[in-house]
């Protein structure tokens, strides 16, 4: 979606070195550069994270709401895939 | 599984308090009602930035100018977070803009009136961006994901605002009888202004029956307004200051004040747009949008090159 104010980034932060980088918002930016320091204005002015990634909008793509079901089910009916499908003998300490 | 009806699915959700994302069903009206208030309420955080910016210039000490920069900056913040929020929605920042610029769209009423002294900017951070955290505090819960996240954001931004307004009341109130009556002057005037921030009495509030079936409001404007005016009284009374409404008295049957209402005649002519500044403001954002020309010309025309570039790399 792009008009005068110039295409749409998502941006993500960092809160601390290590974590994971979260969504946190967007912007309308009309360079990488740019768009890198709207993102350091607009989200980052109290101390919110030390790392920044933008990304356009557009080039996200992302599952849709109709999916959700069938999209993600499968994950719920394999429940070998957690830890608590095991039995684990006693004895043999922290597993 | 049969098919899913959208419209069930759309009112589960809200039944189960979750909420509506961008790429959801939802009916038009729905989104309309969004558009319409998420583009109005970021018209209000820009033009906001109008009254108080005034004194920029004129604040009294180093102190007072950084913090108040930083107020008026985090007030522009809250403006682009809330505009694409509505952007999500579907419509376009330029149609937005255009609406703003235009005098097509609406924003708050009391951004149209003047900051005349230093102690309206401590009455305006007090009363003004105390009004709006009350309604925004209730809007972090909206149904609709983008707006209620954006509130959080600015929740968490606004509390410094009150505390800087309360703070520069407390200088003036405890100043001398000079400074004192100024703060006193700027209660007079900010008051009615603030409790018609709440929008019109539920009465006769045209949007708000579907603002609170869809959860895009939990409250009622006359219930925020109340909460807003058994709060401040305590703060008023700390300053020493006097509430200009002579039927505010404590109802001990309801555990609340009672007070007068503001003139609703003047409220509406306001948004009509003949309050003391509408067009003085009009004129402002113009005028700065249209100084800004080039440097967005400019920047696009960078912009381009810059991509254009990075893709050929």
């Amino acid at each position: 979606m792009s008009d005068s104010q110039g295409p749409l980034w998502e941006v993500f932060v960092q809160k601390k070195a290590g974590q994971p980088f979260v969504h946190c918002g967007n912007l309308h930016a009309y360079d990488k550069e740019m768009a890198l320091q709207n993102a350091r204005d607009l989200y980052t002015r109290r101390g919110e994270g030390m790392a920044l990634w933008v990304v356009l909008s557009d080039a996200i793509v992302s599952s849709s709401p109709e999916d959700m079901g069938s999209f993600f089910e499968p994950s719920n009916d394999k429940i070998f895939r957690h830890p608590t499908f095991y039995q684990i003998p006693d004895g043999v300490g922290h597993m | 599984m049969g098919r899913v009806n959208v419209e069930e699915v759309f009112e589960a959700k809200l039944a189960k308090n979750d909420f509506i994302e961008p790429k959801d069903w939802m009916p038009e009206n729905y989104r309309k009602h969004l558009i319409r208030q998420i583009s109005q309420h970021a018209h209000s955080e820009i033009l906001g930035m109008l009254p108080e910016g005034n004194w920029i210039s004129r604040a009294p000490s180093l102190r007072a100018k950084l913090v108040l920069l930083a107020k008026v900056q985090d007030e522009g913040g809250h403006g682009l977070y809330l505009y694409t929020a509505a952007e999500s929605l579907g419509i376009s920042r330029d149609e937005m803009l255009n609406a703003l610029l235009t005098g097509k769209a609406k924003y708050s009423s009391i951004f149209n009136y003047p900051t005349l002294s230093w102690a309206d900017v401590g009455a305006v951070g007090w009363l003004v961006d105390g009004a709006a955290i009350m309604n925004q505090v209730m809007l972090q819960r909206s149904s609709y994901g983008p707006y209620s996240r954006a509130m959080v954001r600015i929740c968490k931004e606004e509390s410094f605002h009150q505390r800087q307004g309360y703070e520069i009341m407390t200088h003036l109130s405890f100043g001398t009888p000079e400074q004192k009556a100024m703060a006193q002057d700027a209660l007079n005037r900010w008051w009615f202004p603030t409790l018609m921030m709440f929008g019109p009495p539920d009465r006769e509030s045209p949007n708000s029956e579907n603002a609170l079936k869809w959860r895009i409001k939990r409250e009622t404007n006359d219930q925020l307004r109340q909460r807003f005016v058994n709060q401040t009284v305590i703060q008023a009374e700390y300053l020493g200051l006097t509430i200009p409404d002579k039927g505010l008295v404590w109802n001990e049957a309801k555990k609340a004040y009672d007070f007068s209402e503001p003139d609703w005649a003047e409220f509406k002519n306001v948004i009509k747009g003949n309050g003391p500044c509408n067009k003085e403001r009009l004129v402002s954002r113009n005028k700065s949008h249209k100084d800004g020309e080039w440097v967005r010309a400019a920047a696009a025309a960078y912009g381009k090159k810059q991509m254009e570039a990075s893709l050929a790399a």
